[in-house]
């Protein structure tokens, strides 16, 4: 007969708490200040930058085309030796100037259809989906070209493009909210309280889905200034005397050809970093009002 | 008078919580509902409240049939009846105070004149203090939320009270507080009372007829 010897003490079980660690949350505090400090100086350069300095956007000088950046032209000059610097300035005002009236406009058809559909259910909820799954089968470029095609190239013909194809995606969010709060008790109370179907969608259902909402507004403004320049760059936005970062890029093909890159990357520059600050500032406001989703960046 | 007559009910179209219940709450009358959780008794609460349209089966009221659920209900249908759910935190909306949380009833029905009269009067009647109204109802334990939804549940001066387990997640001097409120708002009024629950001592010493969920089906 055997004895077995007694087991060793089994160790105490070590929970881990894992923690994201100081390296990452320095990182993330960096992202977040540097996206507000970098915001903070788009906002201000389009406000001030035009009524301050008093400068001539247009002005041509044929004599100084095509310069290299220097202390005169930090950013050089264009075919027509228009300085770069004022007319990128210019052209950042309008293209955000279009991100947020088209993500504004967007916002608020999306939060309409989608609270509409949500809050009256049954067939006008089926009616309104089929008529967002319609619109989003479409490729949204291509739609977006057939609108703006239909008007005289201008700013608000671009804004207008733009709202249209892409308000379905807050439509969808709100909807998906609104059918989860529907079903909770205090809509129950309201109803039982007499409240009418528009009061429980104003009083209870739309301020609760407003972050979310607002969050999507912020998430398109980048997404907006990208389907201008786009629009722009194909000759179909905005007409060409008029600076958008999508006319300064199309304008500048030819002499990017010829080896002058200037023309070319400060624009580029323009629309790619406000498009990185606002996305870092959207994706820390996200990850603070629902910290179970990661940020993406919506491009 | 309410009646339930052969109610079948449920949230998915072949699968009923509810079947073929039959219930009868006679005008100033309180009738305990006792059942285990899950045997669909809130469900049952939720059609007699006009919150939830059975799959089959009548509901009359004052002896007329009620066609029409939730929104679709006449008015003063739905504000017959005073609600309170089991769990506050999610019957309160979480932005308003505690008094636009009571007051939203007689706002939602264009009495908001009489706001300031009905919370005055309300209050010392659920327990409520001046300072408490003003809180939002994160800032309240749940017996203090549960005893504004009692107020709310009050304010429009309802017929028939319907108390889906509402002192379930209560301690024991809170419960016996509300239940003290609801039986002197009904010796005031008149008003029936449905109370649904599943501790059957509190439903025995409150209501005047118990009814055991097994003997409804």
């Amino acid at each position: 007969m055997t004895c077995d010897a007694p087991a060793p003490a089994a160790a105490p079980e070590r929970t881990e708490w894992r923690s994201h660690g100081p390296r990452r949350r320095s990182t993330r505090a960096l992202r977040v200040r540097t996206s507000a400090a970098l915001v903070a100086a788009t906002v201000l350069a389009v406000l001030l930058v035009p009524p301050l300095v008093q400068l001539d956007q247009q002005a041509v000088d044929l004599a100084a085309k095509l310069r290299p950046p220097s202390w005169a032209h930090p950013f050089g000059t264009d075919d027509v030796g228009r300085d770069l610097l004022l007319r990128c300035v210019y052209g950042l005002r309008v293209s955000l100037l279009v991100g947020v009236a088209a993500a504004l406009t967007a916002t608020v058809v999306g939060t309409a259809v989608g609270a509409a559909a949500g809050a009256l259910g049954g067939w006008a909820d089926r009616a309104l989906m089929r008529v967002v799954d319609t619109f989003s089968s479409v490729p949204h470029l291509l739609l977006g070209i057939f609108i703006v095609t239909m008007f005289r190239p201008g700013v608000w013909p671009v804004v207008i493009s733009v709202a249209l194809t892409h308000w379905l995606s807050t439509a969808r969010i709100v909807r998906a909210e609104v059918l989860s709060l529907r079903s909770r008790p205090y809509i129950d109370a309201a109803v039982s309280g007499g409240a009418s179907r528009w009061r429980v969608t104003v009083r209870h259902l739309l301020p609760a889905v407003l972050p979310q909402a607002a969050l999507a507004a912020v998430l398109m403004v980048p997404h907006a200034m990208w389907h201008e320049s786009a629009l722009s760059f194909l000759g179909l936005g905005l007409p060409t005397h008029t600076a958008s970062l999508g006319t300064l890029i199309q304008s500048a093909r030819g002499s990017l050809l010829a080896g002058q890159w200037w023309p070319t990357l400060f624009p580029g520059l323009f629309l790619i970093v406000p498009t990185l600050a606002i996305a870092g500032l959207a994706g820390a406001w996200r990850e603070r009002i629902n910290p179970r989703h990661r940020s993406e960046l919506m491009l | 008078m309410l009646e339930l007559r052969s109610i079948t009910a449920g949230y998915a179209r072949n699968a009923p919580v509810v079947r073929d219940v039959s219930l009868t709450v006679a005008p100033g009358e309180s009738v305990g509902l006792l059942g285990p959780s899950g045997c669909g008794k809130s469900t049952l609460a939720r059609v007699a409240a006009l919150l939830h349209r059975p799959d089959s089966g009548t509901l009359l009221l004052d002896g007329e049939p009620v066609r029409r659920w939730r929104h679709r209900a006449p008015r003063e249908k739905r504000t017959a009846f005073g609600v309170v759910f089991q769990q506050a935190r999610l019957s309160a909306d979480p932005r308003l105070p505690l008094t636009d949380l009571i007051a939203e009833p007689l706002r939602a029905t264009g009495r908001g004149d009489e706001v300031p009269g009905r919370i005055a009067e309300l209050a010392p009647v659920v327990g409520l203090t001046s300072d408490l109204l003003t809180r939002r109802p994160h800032e309240v334990s749940d017996g203090q939320l549960q005893r504004a939804c009692l107020a709310r549940a009050l304010v429009l001066r309802p017929r028939l009270l319907v108390c889906d387990e509402m002192t379930a997640m209560l301690d024991a001097s809170t419960a016996a507080a509300l239940v003290a409120a609801v039986e002197d708002y009904r010796a005031a009024t008149g008003a029936a009372l449905l109370a649904v629950g599943h501790d059957r001592t509190l439903l025995r010493r409150w209501c005047d007829r118990t009814v055991a969920w097994d003997s409804l089906i």
